[in-house]
C-alpha cells in the first residue's frame, strides 16, 4: 500500500509538470487557434537562457550571491522569451492567420527547429545546470500510517507548489485583468473581438510571452532536477497526449489531464511494464489519448467540435 | 406550365421532423415530387430549405418522418446511400476541388461508375485506361452540353464564380441522376448568368427527363421554371402547390411575399 | 527549339490524357530516366552512390508515401517513420523465419505489412483530422519504436537488438556494390513513380482529392471517406513499408530501431512541405534538398568560417541545418504552400509563354 501511494505521489508529481508544459499549449491554442509543437523548443531554450546566464552574470559582474545571480538571470530569460514571442508572431505568425489547422502545426515544427537551432548554437548544446537551491533530500511523510512511511522529495513537493502558485496567478491574470478580458474575448471569436477594438497582434505578442513564461517555469523546474539538455525540447510531446485528454481549450483540462497522464504513465509502468517488457510510459499516453479521441475528441473539457456541410 | 407529362412518385417525403438541440429545423413536413417535374422548395431564411434539402440526400437524418424513393423506404439514408440511389446535388457554397481541372472534377462524379481496382489503376494500362475512355466521352458529352468546352483544363480555383456554379452542375450531371437536387443554383449571379443557369435547368430537365428539386431564392425565377412549388416558413409547409396557387395563396403572401418583398 | 505546344493538336481523348500530355516533357523524362540508368554509373563515384544518390533515392520513395497521403488526400501523419520500421522489420522477419524467402519478395511482403499496419493506425482519421489526426499517427510512432526494441520476437532475440540483412540476390544478381544499389533503388523508385502517376491521374486519385478540397461534402458525390481515407493510408504506408524495408536491406546493412524513429518522420514531412505537397515531383525536389543540404552545410561552412578565421564545430553546423529546415518550412508553408514543385511549374509555365509573355 505504501509502495501504491508513493508511486501514485510520484505520477501526482510528474503529472504537475506535464500540466505545466499543457498549460502552455492550452493558453496559445485558446487565443490563437494554433497548436503550438514549438512549446517544447520554448521550454528548452528558456532553460537554455536561464542556466547559462545564471553561470555567466556571477561571471560578469564579479559577485558570488547564488540568489542574487538567479533571479537576474531570471529577469534576463523573461526578456529573452518576450523577444522570442514577438518574433515569432511579427516573423510567422501575423502571415499564417486563418489557415488550416495542419499547416499552422506544421508551421510551429519549424519554429521549433528554427528555436532548437538557435538556443544551441548561442547557449551551447552540453548538458547544464540549473541551481535555483531546491532541496533535494527526500522526506518520510506518514510514518505512523504506514510501515516505513512514504518517501517524497522535497523538490519535487516544491515544484508542485510552484506550479500550482502559477495556475492560480494565471487565472487571476485571465478572470481580473483588462488584459485578460481581451484574451477570452480573442479566444472566443477573432473577428468579432477585433470589431470591438481589441489589437489582435498585441494579444497574441502577450499571450506567447505567458506561455514563455510557463515554459521558463516548467523549464527550470525540469532542468533544476535533470539537468538542462536538448531532451527537454521533447516534453512536449511528451504532454502532447495531456492535452488531447483534458481538452486543447481547457484550462482546468490542461491540468487535471497532466495529472491522469502522470498517474497512468507511473502506475501502467509500474504495474504493466513487467509483462510487457518495460518503457511503455511513452505509447501508455498516447493509447489513452487515442482512445479518448475516438470516443470523445474534445476532451474531458474541451467544447464539442461540430462538423457543418 | 409546360406541356410534358409526369410520371409517379418518385420521392415522397412523410412528417419529417428535425431539429438541433432544441431548435426545430423543420416539423412534420410531407410532400412528394412527381418523376420529371421540377421542383422548388422556397421560403425565407432561415425556413428550413437548406435542412430539408440535407434531409432528402442523407446529410442529416431527421428524428421523426418516412422518405420514401421510387416506393423504397429510405428512412435510415446517408449521403453515400442517396447518391447510390440516383440522387445528385449541388451545393450551395460550391465545394469543388479548387486545385483540380474542371474536367477532373466532372470525372469526379463519375466515381460511382468506375469499376477498375487499385491494381489494375495502378498499371494503368488494360481496364483503368478502357474505363477512363469510355467515362471520359461521356463527360465531354456533358461539357458541350453546359458549353464549357474552353474551360475545360482550367484548375477550378481560378474561375469566376458563375462558371464554378456550373461546374458543380456538370459534377452532379455526371452522376446520371434520376433526382437532381439544386441547393441555390442562382444564388450570387448576374442576370445574364441566372438565365444561362435556368436553360440549363430546363434542358436537363427536358432531354434527359431528370427529376429536380431546388431551392430558390429569387421568386421570380422560381415561379418561372417550376411545376410545383413547396413553401416553408419556420420549419413549418405553410403552402404547396403549382406557381399560380402559392401565388394566391395568403399564408404564403403575409409569410414570405408580404414580409419580404 | 522552344518550349510550347503550339501547333500540337490531341485528336483523341487517350493522347490527351497522357501522364505528361506536352511531348518535350515526356521526352525529357524519358531522357532524365535513361540518363539515371545509364549516364549516372558512368559519372560518379562510390562516395556520390553512398552519401548522396541511394539515399536521396530511398527518401523519394519514402517522401512519395507521404505526399500520396498529405499532399493528395490531406491526411496529416507524423508516424512515416513508423511505417517505414514496420517495413524494414517485416521483411527482416520474412527474410530469416522463411527459408529461401527472396528478398525482393521480402521487400514487398514488408511493404504490405506497413500497408496493413497504417490502415489500422489512420482508422482514427476516420473520426478526427488535423491535429487530432497527429496526435493518432504519433501513437502509432511511439508504439512501434516500443515495439521494435523490447519485443524481442521482432528482431530474432538479437542480443545487440540491431538486425542485419545479407546482401540482397536478385535473380543471380548479387547487389553489393554502390553501383548495384543506387541500380536497384533507381528500378524500384522508377516503377513505384509510374504506378503513383498512374493512380493519381485515375479515379482513386480524384476520390483522394476530393476527400481532401471537401471533406464531408464528398459523400454527397459518391465517395466514401472511409475507402478513400483508409486506401490512402494503405498506399502511402505500402510505399513507406518498402521504402524502409530498402532503407534496411539497401542503404543500412543492419540497423536499430532509432534509424525510424520520429525524428525520420519529421524529416519526411519536411520533404513534402518544402519539396511541394500534391506533387510526385515535389517528393523528390524535397528528398534530394534534405538529403543534399547537410553535406552541403558541412563542406561549405566550414569555408565561410575559415573567411572570418573562425572554428566551425560540427555541432553548430547541425544547428544551423535545424535553423535553415526550420526557416524554409516556415518560408514555404506562408509564401508558396507548393512548395518546390510549384516554384518549378510556375517556371516552366513562364518559359511555355517565352519570348512572348503576353
Amino acid at each position: 500500500m505504501a509502495f501504491f501511494l508513493e508511486t501514485l505521489l510520484g505520477g501526482l508529481m510528474s503529472g504537475m509538470l506535464y500540466s505545466l508544459v499543457a498549460l502552455g499549449f492550452v493558453l496559445i491554442f485558446k487565443a490563437s487557434g494554433v497548436f503550438n509543437f514549438a512549446q517544447g523548443a520554448m521550454v528548452l531554450f528558456a532553460a537554455l537562457a536561464m542556466a547559462r546566464f545564471s553561470e555567466w552574470i556571477p561571471g560578469w559582474m564579479g559577485m558570488e550571491n547564488l540568489f542574487v545571480a538567479n533571479l537576474l538571470a531570471f529577469t534576463v530569460a523573461v526578456a529573452i522569451m518576450f523577444v522570442v514571442a514577438w518574433l515569432i508572431e511579427r516573423l510567422a505568425l501575423r502571415y499564417l492567420v486563418n489557415q488550416e489547422g495542419a499547416t499552422l502545426l506544421m508551421a510551429t515544427l519549424g519554429i521549433a527547429y528554427v528555436l532548437d537551432g538557435i538556443g544551441q548554437t548561442i547557449f551551447g548544446s552540453d548538458i547544464y545546470k540549473i541551481d535555483v537551491g531546491m532541496p533535494k533530500e527526500p522526506v518520510m511523510m506518514l510514518e505512523s500510517v504506514f510501515d516505513g512511511g512514504i518517501l517524497i522529495n522535497k523538490e519535487d513537493f516544491i515544484a508542485a507548489l510552484i506550479a500550482a502558485l502559477l495556475v492560480i496567478s494565471l487565472s487571476i491574470f485571465f478572470q481580473k485583468t483588462a488584459t485578460g478580458r481581451a484574451l477570452r474575448a480573442v479566444a472566443d471569436d477573432h473577428q468579432a473581438a477585433q470589431s470591438i477594438g481589441i489589437p489582435l497582434d498585441r494579444i497574441w505578442v502577450i499571450v506567447w510571452c505567458v506561455a514563455g513564461i510557463t515554459a521558463l517555469v516548467a523549464g527550470i523546474i525540469w532542468g533544476s532536477k535533470l539537468g538542462v539538455q536538448f531532451s527537454l525540447s521533447t516534453i512536449a510531446l511528451r504532454a502532447l497526449p495531456v492535452v488531447i485528454l483534458g481538452g486543447l481549450t481547457s484550462v482546468p483540462g490542461a491540468i487535471i489531464g497532466g495529472l491522469i497522464i502522470g498517474v497512468g504513465e507511473k502506475l501502467s509502468e509500474v504495474y504493466l511494464g513487467p509483462y510487457v517488457g518495460g518503457g511503455i510510459e511513452i505509447w501508455f499516453a498516447y493509447m489513452l489519448a487515442l482512445v479518448f479521441l475516438l470516443f470523445r475528441p474534445q476532451g474531458l473539457f474541451g467544447e464539442k467540435i461540430i462538423d457543418r456541410v | 406550365m409546360s406541356g410534358r407529362k409526369f410520371g409517379e412518385v418518385i420521392l415522397d417525403l412523410k412528417n419529417i421532423s428535425l431539429s438541433f438541440g432544441g431548435v426545430k429545423a423543420l416539423q412534420d413536413i410531407s410532400f412528394n415530387v412527381l418523376e420529371h417535374e421540377v421542383r422548388a422548395i422556397i421560403g425565407p431564411n432561415g425556413a428550413g430549405k437548406s435542412s430539408m434539402l440535407n434531409v432528402i440526400n442523407g446529410v442529416y437524418r431527421p428524428q421523426q418522418g418516412d422518405i420514401i424513393l421510387r416506393g423504397e423506404h429510405h428512412a435510415n439514408m446517408d449521403s453515400y446511400g442517396a447518391a447510390k440511389a440516383g440522387l445528385a446535388r449541388t451545393f450551395q457554397n460550391i465545394a469543388l476541388c479548387k486545385g483540380m481541372s474542371v474536367l477532373d472534377n466532372i470525372m469526379t462524379g463519375r466515381n460511382l461508375k468506375m469499376k477498375a481496382n487499385m491494381l489494375q489503376q495502378a498499371i494503368w494500362f488494360g481496364a483503368a485506361q478502357r474505363e477512363e475512355l469510355e467515362h471520359r466521352a461521356k463527360v465531354e458529352e456533358i461539357i458541350d452540353f453546359l458549353e464549357i468546352q474552353h474551360i475545360r483544363k482550367t484548375p477550378v480555383g481560378r474561375l469566376p464564380y458563375g462558371l464554378q456554379k456550373r461546374v458543380d452542375l456538370a459534377r452532379a450531371l455526371a452522376m446520371e441522376p434520376q433526382i437532381l437536387l439544386l441547393d441555390e443554383p442562382m444564388a450570387g449571379m448576374n442576370v445574364e448568368e441566372k438565365q444561362d443557369m435556368c436553360r440549363f435547368i430546363l434542358d436537363v430537365n427536358d432531354q434527359f427527363g431528370t427529376t429536380v428539386v431546388l431551392i430558390e431564392h429569387d421568386m421570380g425565377v422560381v415561379m418561372d421554371i417550376s411545376d410545383r412549388v413547396v413553401v416553408l416558413d419556420y420549419g413549418k409547409k405553410i403552402g404547396d402547390g403549382t406557381p399560380d396557387e402559392v401565388r394566391a395563396n395568403p399564408d404564403v403572401i403575409s409569410a414570405y411575399l408580404g414580409a419580404s418583398h | 527549339m522552344f518550349y510550347r505546344e503550339n501547333g500540337q493538336f490531341k485528336t483523341s481523348y487517350k493522347a490527351d490524357q497522357q501522364a505528361f500530355a506536352i511531348p518535350q516533357d515526356r521526352w525529357a523524362i524519358v531522357a532524365i530516366v535513361a540518363f539515371a540508368f545509364i549516364g549516372v554509373p558512368l559519372l560518379v563515384d562510390e562516395y556520390m552512390f553512398r552519401a548522396i544518390l541511394v539515399p536521396f533515392l530511398i527518401l523519394s520513395l519514402a517522401a512519395l508515401g507521404v505526399n500520396i497521403l498529405v499532399g493528395y488526400c490531406g491526411q496529416i501523419t507524423l508516424g512515416a517513420g513508423a511505417s517505414m520500421a514496420v517495413g524494414a522489420y517485416a521483411a527482416y522477419n520474412f527474410m530469416v523465419r522463411i527459408d529461401g524467402m527472396p528478398a525482393l519478395a521480402a521487400i514487398l511482403l514488408g511493404g504490405l505489412m506497413a500497408a496493413l499496419a497504417g490502415i489500422v493506425f489512420g482508422a482514427p482519421s476516420l473520426r478526427v483530422r488535423g491535429l487530432y489526426l497527429a496526435v493518432a499517427t504519433l501513437a502509432a510512432q511511439f508504439f512501434w519504436d516500443w515495439a521494435f526494441l523490447r519485443i524481442k520476437w521482432f528482431t530474432n532475440d538479437s542480443s545487440s537488438g540491431s538486425v542485419s540483412v545479407p546482401d540482397i540476390n536478385l535473380l543471380g544478381w548479387t547487389i553489393n556494390s554502390p553501383t548495384d544499389k543506387y541500380l536497384f533503388c533507381l528500378g524500384v523508385l522508377v516503377v513505384f513513380s509510374v504506378m503513383a502517376k498512374n493512380l493519381l491521374r485515375g479515379n482513386m486519385g480524384r476520390q483522394w482529392m476530393a476527400i481532401r478540397d471537401m471533406d464531408v461534402a464528398a459523400t454527397v458525390i459518391g465517395i466514401r471517406p472511409m475507402y478513400a481515407k483508409l486506401t490512402a493510408f494503405a498506399v502511402s504506408s505500402f510505399y513507406l513499408g518498402v521504402a524502409g524495408a530498402l532503407w534496411g536491406f539497401v542503404n543500412l546493412g543492419s540497423w536499430e530501431p532509432a534509424a525510424f524513429s520520429i525524428d525520420r518522420s519529421l524529416q519526411l514531412l519536411f520533404m513534402v512541405i518544402i519539396g511541394g505537397m500534391g506533387a510526385i515531383s515535389g517528393s523528390f525536389f524535397g528528398a534530394a534538398f534534405i538529403v543534399i543540404l547537410p553535406i552541403f552545410l558541412n563542406q561549405m561552412l566550414p569555408l565561410i568560417g575559415g573567411l572570418f578565421g573562425l572554428e566551425v564545430s560540427i555541432a553548430l553546423v547541425s544547428h544551423v541545418e535545424f535553423i535553415i529546415f526550420g526557416s524554409l518550412i516556415v518560408f514555404f508553408l506562408i509564401v508558396e504552400p507548393h512548395g518546390i514543385a510549384r516554384l518549378w511549374s510556375t517556371g516552366r509555365e513562364k518559359l511555355r509563354l517565352w519570348p512572348f509573355p503576353h
